[in-house]
């Protein structure tokens, strides 16, 4: 009863400083809003605010501030942690409505953005150019850049042009007390600490980010891709470190096991060899003479490593089917059953052939299939676990599995996240990658911005308190993982 | 040479202790970039002792290792294995180590094309300012779980935290690397190099000084070829990429009184009265001077850092901060360090 009273208040208190179209508070409005990309998680905000200007933001962080009101940013929702879930006792900021590419500048080759812009957008704006922002999330039809600095989003090209953190070269932002700042600059590097650095990946916990200025990169001239197939994935896993060996940084390096392989053909006639136990997509770029040199490059090394039959794309038409099998992917596996969730661990590349056996032997363990495809030239794994949410406890049998996935990951020398975020998915295994030291030493980078505690609480950074309950569920042969955090 | 050795608990145990009696620290290795920042008081912390290369697998494209390896030991193993520090850090002296040259986070002519410092930290492990050792990033490319606090390392000098050991992103090497130069005055120099950019030539450097423009090209042998028949120009060898990396280059060596000036690369010709040498495409102007040209900087959207090789600095070299930002960072500094007992004072004399 109480919170129904602070909710009606605070509405009214937010419908006094901003426009009536810029809040929305009735249940069927909200409803939209309960979910990110992750919608096995669900909470409904007090409200959703939805503003036009930073002043507005501003002004709504301020009360919030004064109030002592919880703020969950959001950009476009598609995030897989569940970074943009709402909090029931917290307003939902939507950046939405700041979808202006503000500047292309040619001479500097940067663009100057509002948070709320898609990612494609602005290559499709930078295009006349002859420029391009060349972090590619698959997702970049929907998600916005605001997001992609949230989760220092990656994609296809990252192996050679980098994550976001590596394209985007200044921020506004604006802190939970409401005051603006600006990180980094239009300059190559800043004085001062690099805050660029911090805030990119740290998923709406330290600032609203309100401006962006990214790098423009001039499109490559030519871009080939070749495909490899292999008789086991072990050997494809292998091919991946050899060819980063040889010297060669592939545009893309992508490896797809059999499963996904066949779901990918179904799908869109991609032309995949459907025996193979493996295939290997590997994309080079750059002008037509680096092109040709390191296409034969690759094909050499391939070949050396294994691989039983490769093909070269001829030309653009079949290249853009090559990528149409990878691209649709995910669509493709959601055909095979009735859900699946997506991981998203890393490994240093030379465990992919380890992590690869040992995700098979927990998908056996857990009666739960598992398809392969991902970033195999940063070692970025998306493991898809199909289950049916309709059957009793394959939901929480699954998210297990993809708990005990992520700790190999980090066994074998590797991370809990590569480009979805921690959110609120992965906070448990959060314990498992770092100790209380360390969770500490975040505690008080976020209490630096926002003393309080205002901005997105609950993710992305566990409290000790929650690792010592998530450690006692996970007693393994009488052995606590976190013997030394303080159990309350 | 001085063999590999682990002294992170020494280290910390140091650094505990002046904790407890709020002792300063001085955090010194091979004391190569002492210019770079002011000159502070306290306990000498030396960190030298604590060296070696502790992981490398060429295959990985990543190297790692503690923080007092000289960087002429990690140079010597990657180019053993054809791969490169591709941010190529300035001013060796044999003496610089790997700790130094993250903690300054300096990059060298390749800086503009390939990236920064901070852009190739993968991970770190640290002392913060309460003795505790701490461990952000790893060794994998890709990694998002928590704050990005080994970048946030890179250039804060050792006042957030003692380096102990640091993994970085490795590149190979072009198969053919050429430099050539041509004469122009500023204008065209730019609006060349950036044509060339645009058109896809593989530029890794630049430099401009005297109406004369340098540029080094790295890519495989014909894509080399390709653009030497295109661009023109006379080839020459690559030295000038060496003595411009390691400041030895005659504008250093003449020009002792020096302002680092980072603005964005399409700035018009600047400061015309002053004698300059113009990097990384434009964005870096090395300007020769003693007065101070803070106000000039911020009014090109740009900063500039007071920069007199081998002699210590008696005042914060650094564009100043804005009283919010600074602020934020006195919060930040307080977040690693809460008794301010890390290289206080380097940077700006409050954090
Ligand atoms: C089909 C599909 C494919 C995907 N593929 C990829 C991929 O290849 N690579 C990849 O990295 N990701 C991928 N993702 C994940 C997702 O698209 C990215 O994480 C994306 O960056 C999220 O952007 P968004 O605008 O949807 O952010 P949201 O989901 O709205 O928010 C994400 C986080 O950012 C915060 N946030 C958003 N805007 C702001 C702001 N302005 N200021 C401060 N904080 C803010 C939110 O609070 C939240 O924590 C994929 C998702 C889907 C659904």
């Amino acid at each position: 009863m109480n919170s129904v009273i602070n909710k009606n208040n605070f509405v009214q208190s937010l419908l006094k400083i901003l426009p009536s179209q810029c809040v929305l508070h009735e249940a069927e409005d909200l409803a939209p809003y309960e979910c990110d990309g992750l919608s096995v998680y669900r909470a409904t905000p007090m409200a959703v605010v939805l503003p036009d200007n930073i002043e507005q933001i501003k002004t709504v962080l301020t009360l919030c501030h004064t109030e002592n009101i919880p703020v969950v940013a959001r950009g476009a929702g598609t995030g897989l942690s569940g970074g943009a879930l709402p909090l029931d006792n917290g307003i939902l900021l939507s950046l939405a409505r700041f979808n202006q590419i503000l500047d292309i500048d040619t001479e500097n080759r940067t663009a100057r953005v509002q948070p709320g812009v898609r990612n494609l957008a602005i290559s499709e704006a930078a295009s006349t150019h002859g420029l391009y922002y060349a972090p590619d999330p698959s997702s970049q039809i929907a998600c916005s850049i605001g997001g992609n600095v949230a989760e220092n989003s990656g994609g296809v090209h990252c192996l050679k042009y980098g994550l976001t953190v590596h394209n985007i070269i200044k921020l506004q932002i604006i802190t939970m007390q409401g005051e603006e700042l600006t990180l980094g600059g239009d300059t190559l590097d800043s004085p001062g600490y690099d805050l660029l650095a911090l805030m990119t990946g740290s998923e709406g916990l330290l600032g609203i980010i309100t401006e962006i200025t990214v790098k423009l990169l001039p499109k490559p001239a030519a871009a080939r891709v070749m495909m490899a197939s292999f008789n086991d994935v072990a050997t494809a896993g292998q091919a991946v470190s050899e060819v980063i060996a040889s010297g060669i940084v592939p545009a893309g390096l992508e490896l797809m096991d059999n499963a996904a392989i066949r779901a990918a053909d179904d799908f869109v006639q991609a032309g995949y060899p459907r025996d193979a136990a493996a295939i290997l997509l590997c994309e080079v770029d750059g002008n037509e003479h680096e092109v040709a040199d390191e296409l034969e490059q690759a094909k050499a090394v391939l070949k050396a490593s294994g691989a039983v039959e490769i093909s070269i794309a001829g030309d653009e038409q079949e290249r853009l089917k090559f990528w149409a099998g990878r691209k649709a992917a995910f669509p493709a596996v959601g055909r095979l059953a009735p859900d699946y969730y997506c991981m998203d661990g890393t490994i240093p590349r030379h465990q992919i052939a380890t992590v690869l056996t040992r995700i098979h032997e927990l998908s056996d363990e857990y009666g739960l299939d598992v398809v392969n495809v991902f970033h195999a030239g940063d070692g970025n794994l998306h493991p898809l676990i199909l289950y049916d949410a309709n059957i009793d406890g394959e939901l929480e049998r699954t998210e297990e599995l993809g708990g005990r996935i992520l700790e190999v990951c980090v066994e074998l020398g590797g991370s809990i996240t590569g480009e979805h975020g921690v959110g609120m998915e992965k906070i448990n295994q959060m314990c498992v990658q770092y100790n209380s030291n360390e969770l500490t030493q975040f505690h008080a980078i976020k209490y630096a911005f926002d003393p309080d505690g205002l901005l997105n609480p609950g993710k992305a950074i566990p409290t000790l308190h929650r690792c010592a309950e998530f450690g006692a569920m996970h007693v393994h042969h009488g052995q606590l993982p976190h013997p030394h955090i303080e159990r309350f | 040479m001085t063999s590999a050795a682990d002294i992170s608990t020494t280290l910390a145990d140091q650094v505990k202790t002046a904790f407890s009696c709020r002792q300063p620290l001085r955090i010194n290795a091979g004391n190569s970039k002492a210019f770079y920042g002011n000159t502070i008081e306290g306990d000498v912390l030396n960190v030298n002792a604590h060296r070696g290369i502790i992981e490398y697998q060429p295959s990985e494209l990543v190297i790692t290792a503690r923080s007092g390896t000289p960087l002429n030991e990690i140079e010597t193993a990657l180019a053993e294995n054809n791969q490169m520090l591709a941010f190529e850090p300035p001013l060796h002296t044999e003496h610089a180590t790997f700790g130094g040259a993250i903690a300054t986070g300096l990059s060298g002519p390749r800086r503009a094309f390939t990236g920064a410092a901070r852009d190739f930290v993968l991970g770190t492990t640290v002392i913060n300012g309460k003795g505790e050792i701490l461990s952000f990033g790893g060794q994998v490319m890709k990694n998002v779980a928590g704050y990005d606090v080994s970048r946030l390392m890179a250039g804060a000098q050792g006042t957030l935290g003692v380096l102990l050991d640091i993994s970085v992103k490795v590149l190979p090497l072009a198969e053919k690397e050429i430099t050539l130069v041509f004469e122009f005055d500023q204008q065209t120099a730019h609006d060349q190099l950036r044509q060339w950019i645009l058109q896809g030539h593989a530029v890794s450097a630049s430099c401009f000084t005297n109406n004369i423009l340098s540029v080094r090209l790295s890519s495989t042998e014909s894509s080399v070829n390709h653009s030497i028949s295109e661009l023109g120009g006379e080839i020459t060898d690559n030295n000038i990429w060496i003595q411009l990396r390691h400041q030895t280059h005659p504008f250093f060596t003449d020009n002792t009184r020096l302002w680092r000036l980072s603005v964005p690369p399409a700035t018009e010709p600047v400061l015309q009265d002053h004698n300059q040498l113009i990097e990384w495409g434009g964005a870096l102007r090395w300007i020769a001077g003693e007065d101070a040209i803070y106000e000039q900087a911020a009014a090109l959207n740009g900063h500039a850092t007071r920069y007199a090789l081998h002699t210590n600095s008696d005042s914060d070299p650094f564009q100043p901060l804005g009283p919010t930002m600074l602020k934020l960072h006195r919060q930040l500094k307080q977040a690693f360090d809460p008794e301010l007992i890390l290289n206080r004072g380097r940077t700006y004399s409050s954090l």
